[in-house]
């Protein structure tokens, strides 16, 4: 791959570029699922590419191919320049870039136990035996549960001497549990929805998660959830268990922070975003408990957003996003931190695969432990809990959420009083984490992966990590998304 | 018919035989392989110039092995004898690995599938200095009206096969174009896009002009209370939103009771002007015709006149509700079994200008964004308005207005269909692109307005 990479660079550099670099991908997945007591998905992909960013005249040409014969890169390293030099019709200044020194590494991810050392036939007793944990409860109607394992390794070279090797192998499991019944359908997850929880470790995440022992317990919600009263509609003091909060960060942070969405490069499709320059260490973001880091190091832990260096060779580094409620950073790459002013890129640029380009993606972007105990956070008269998300939307400047949960509790007294089905909350980005006023410590703290964020035209897929514990919104309104 | 020098017929032929070669190898009769190649470009400007440029080459090759009634498969991005072996034996590994399904399917048998013939030269021979002019001449209309634009000329051509041991050999090979551009004023935004086979098809001056008359029309957007309100949704805003449904029209969806069809197939749950079909054959659509397995693409009436009547069948899930297969199924295996893709919604004759004429007030969406399912069975969908916005009064757009959060039943709202445009090949963001009416609607629910 090594050798590949730098026969790219080289055809890229002879074509008279200002700059160049190179990534070469070889990636492997094996996706393993049941439905009902069968099997739902069974497959093993590989796939090995490389992909071309050259800047010339200027602007920036990319080109990607899987033809890795000599004459196969020459032409893509071609395209890469014929790309660039095209898009000098359309101009409007130079693209420049902040320095970054040229870095030698190899680096892998921790993985105590290889997943693709594990035979498919254990894989599926898994998930045999989890699929029937959940239908012997009675009323469940569909029972599905997924394993997804990926191993990625990839070459970085660039033009100015960087030459970079990482691999980096994920995991993820989950199952789901449906009950239709009396023109209603329920679901309830675990650990999390999209297939679970996902992060940067080998099989031992597995064991961890304790996925047999939660079965029962998750069918039997779901079926409760048909005999639960409908939540209530009004504002209301709100809890949010961790993962759905990963979620909320994502939207609400995690998006708005991408310095090329407030730059304007996503304003087509994924938007643009309301953290407008003139915000940096003005905006009152968070009440001043919410500290929020996106922190790709892996001493932040195993999460998806987790590298040692970015897709433009750019180290892996933590940036404080708000600091006792400060707004206080962008994530930032090479190009866009020169926009700015600012003196190195954050590293935050990846891209999905060796055939897209590299894009400003979130890390791992985490709202930090609070100090209070677990009792504390639920410590209200009167509020609601919900658990596990179910839907999400957020508009293209995302002020305006709305989330609606598989699950949700009445609490009073600090106590779980009743079930509540069918439970969403909704607000304004700000001013809900400026209602933020208990966040559970350390021991709660969970890092939660994202593996499926939609960004970028052609459309990038990418995993982030967003670690969380429970924490507590006052004066959030509750139920519109059933309001009539 | 049309073929693709990226994947020609004699190289899926020389793929599928050494894909049968070695599964002989390993004592295995039935082989079906599935191979593709694209080339795809995508020119994207932002605040007046090309930021970003790229285009792809890639290949496929998936092979799925069945035998002793069982079946998996493996996949690869090289075609090479030595990978093709690879793959084989890899699926052959997997497909050993588990226990024998009763509900075994056997290869499917050759079917006779008819051309659709969507290849056009010009949108194949695309180049990057072709799509940059297109760019630089759109911008010049936003940047004469003094907005800024974003968006993105694309072009892509390629092929896909499906070769199996009992000789089912289905090609086909298309192109496919899109400009997009949403142009942006001080407080406001317009948006508009096309689709289309052929390149030539899509003007980027026609279109920055739309989208450059909406955002001045949007300046100094007024805020409307929430509540409900009759609404025009656009071709890309009914597209967005109706699409959606079209996943619960599937046979497995049905059997495993997550579809808002369960139990409910043959009434009445739209209007009587709702009439809704997949079609890949219709001349607006796009797209392979022929399923995962090579089965024919069948024409599906999926709603007469307000009545959902026919859902889509993989041959597994045909097998099991003893009917025919209809062409829809995903590559095997998988969890959801099939969908309609080619989606044709009958219009009527109203224009979109008689639909603003004869409202007395009401909402104008151009298009929607995040829509995601809140309830599966009453079909609520969330979303919010975006770039183009407007409030009609007394039959004409009065201001633009500030966007708006909808939770809606896809139920309701096809029940409250008062006019219809006549149908267009209809391009959005959030649902497959489809055939699709304009539709004034009763009744819609906004629950939320944000800030812009």
């Amino acid at each position: 791959m090594k050798a590949i990479a730098q026969r790219a660079l080289e055809a890229a550099c002879r074509n008279g570029v200002s700059y160049a670099d190179v990534r070469v991908i070889e990636r492997r997945e094996r996706h393993v699922a049941t439905k009902n007591g069968k099997i739902g998905q069974l497959s093993h992909s590989e796939s090995l590419g490389a992909g071309i960013r050259a800047l010339a005249g200027g602007c920036w040409g990319f080109a990607a191919t899987d033809d890795l014969s000599g004459p196969g890169l020459e032409r893509a390293a071609a395209l890469a320049v014929e790309i660039a030099s095209a898009s000098a019709a359309a101009r409007r200044k130079d693209v420049v870039l902040v320095p970054e020194e040229a870095h030698q590494a190899v680096w892998e991810s921790p993985c105590r136990i290889d997943p693709f050392s594990i035979p498919v036939e254990e894989n599926l007793d898994l998930l045999l035996k989890l699929d029937a944990g959940l239908r012997g409860t009675p009323g469940i109607t569909l029972a599905e549960a997924s394993l997804v394992f990926t191993r990625e390794r990839q070459v970085f070279a660039s033009s100015p001497g960087s030459l970079i090797e990482q691999t980096r192998t994920t995991s993820g499991a989950g199952f789901a549990a449906y009950s239709f019944k009396d023109d209603e359908i329920h679901k309830r997850s675990y650990p999390n929805s999209f297939g679970g929880q996902h992060q940067l470790k080998g099989y031992e995440l597995i064991a961890e998660l304790r996925l047999l022992e939660n079965a029962p317990r998750i069918a039997e919600e779901a079926v409760a959830l048909h005999s639960a009263a409908q939540c209530p509609e009004g504002i209301h003091d709100l809890i949010l268990d961790s993962s759905q909060l990963g979620l909320q960060i994502h939207e609400s942070i995690g998006h708005p922070i991408e310095l090329d969405r407030v730059l304007g490069s996503e304003a087509n499709y994924a938007g643009m975003s309301f953290l407008t320059l003139g915000q940096l260490n003005r905006l009152a973001y968070g009440a001043p408990l919410v500290n929020v880091a996106a922190d790709a190091r892996l001493e932040h832990g195993p999460g998806l957003g987790t590298f040692a260096f970015d897709d433009e060779g750019v180290p892996a580094q933590r940036v404080d996003i708000i600091r006792e409620g400060l707004f206080t950073g962008y994530l930032t790459s090479r190009e866009t931190a020169a926009q700015i002013g600012l003196a190195r890129s954050g590293g935050a640029m990846r891209a999905d695969g060796w055939a897209r380009l590299p894009l400003i993606r979130m890390t791992n972007v985490s709202l930090l432990p609070g100090r209070q105990s677990l009792e504390e956070v639920f410590d209200v008269d009167h509020g609601i809990y919900m658990e596990t998300n179910r839907s999400w939307s957020i508009d293209d400047k995302r002020y305006h959420f709305q989330f609606g949960c598989e699950i949700g509790w009445e609490i009073r007294g600090g106590k779980r009083v009743r079930m509540l089905k069918n439970p969403s909350y909704s607000g304004i980005s700000t001013e809900f984490w400026n209602s933020c006023d208990a966040i559970a410590g350390p021991g709660h703290w969970v890092l939660w992966g994202t593996p499926n964020c939609g960004k970028g035209q052609p459309e990038q897929v990418m995993g982030t990590g967003h670690g969380s514990s429970p924490a507590r919104f006052r004066r959030i309104k509750i139920g519109s998304a059933y309001g009539r | 018919m049309p073929e693709s020098e990226l994947l020609t017929r004699a190289e899926c032929r020389r793929v599928f035989e050494a894909a049968q070669r070695a599964a002989r190898t390993l004592g295995v009769r039935d082989v079906e392989v599935t191979l593709g190649a694209t080339a795809s470009a995508l020119t994207r400007f932002a605040n007046n110039a090309i930021h970003q440029n790229v285009a792809e080459q890639r290949g496929y090759l998936s092979v799925r092995v069945l035998a002793d009634h069982r079946t998996a498969r493996a996949s690869l991005n090289r075609l090479d004898d030595a990978a093709v072996a690879g793959v084989v034996e890899q699926a052959a590994a997997l497909a050993r690995a588990q226990a024998p399904d009763p509900e075994w399917l056997p290869l499917a048998e050759p079917a006779q599938v008819a051309e659709a013939d969507r290849w056009s030269p010009a949108t194949a021979a695309s180049t990057p200095a072709q799509r940059a002019a297109g760019v630089a001449e759109a911008l010049g209309v936003v940047e004469s009206a003094g907005q800024t634009a974003a968006g993105i000329y694309s072009a892509a051509h390629g092929a896909e096969a499906i070769l199996n041991s009992r000789g089912v050999f289905a090609y086909y090979a298309d192109t496919l174009a899109h400009f997009s551009i949403t142009a942006m004023d001080a407080d406001s935004s317009g948006w508009a896009k096309a689709g289309a086979p052929d390149v030539a098809r899509i003007s980027p001056v026609e279109l920055a002009r739309r989208a450059s008359a909406k955002a001045a029309l949007s300046r100094r957007p007024r805020e409307l209370p929430p509540g409900r309100y009759t609404v025009i949704l656009e071709h890309a805003a009914v597209q967005d939103l109706v699409g959606q449904m079209f996943w619960d029209f599937s046979g497995t969806a049905m059997r495993d009771q997550r579809s808002f069809l369960t139990g409910r197939l043959g009434e009445k749950l739209f209007g009587e002007n709702i009439s809704i079909a997949d079609d890949v054959y219709h001349p607006l659509q796009s797209g392979a015709p022929f399923d995962s397995e090579g089965i024919p693409r069948r024409r599906l009436a999926l709603v007469e006149r307000g009545v959902p009547r026919e859902v889509a069948y993989s041959r597994a899930a045909a097998q099991r509700e003893g009917r025919a297969p209809t062409g829809h199924g995903f590559p095997i295996p998988n969890e959801y079994g099939e969908a309609p893709l080619n989606i044709v919604m009958e219009g009527a004759s109203t224009s979109l200008e008689e639909m603003i004429a004869t409202t007395p007030r009401g909402i104008l969406v151009t298009r929607l964004w995040y829509i995601r399912e809140v309830d599966p069975y009453e079909k609520i969908m969330t979303g919010m308005t975006r770039d183009g916005t407007f409030l009609i009064e007394d039959g004409e757009l009065v201001c633009g207005v500030k966007n708006l959060r909808f939770n809606q039943s896809l139920l309701e709202m096809l029940s409250s269909v008062d006019q219809l445009s006549p149908a267009a090949r209809a391009a959005g963001e959030e649902s497959f692109d489809m055939v699709a009416p304009a539709l004034k609607v009763r009744e819609f629910n906004f629950t939320e307005v944000t800030r812009f």
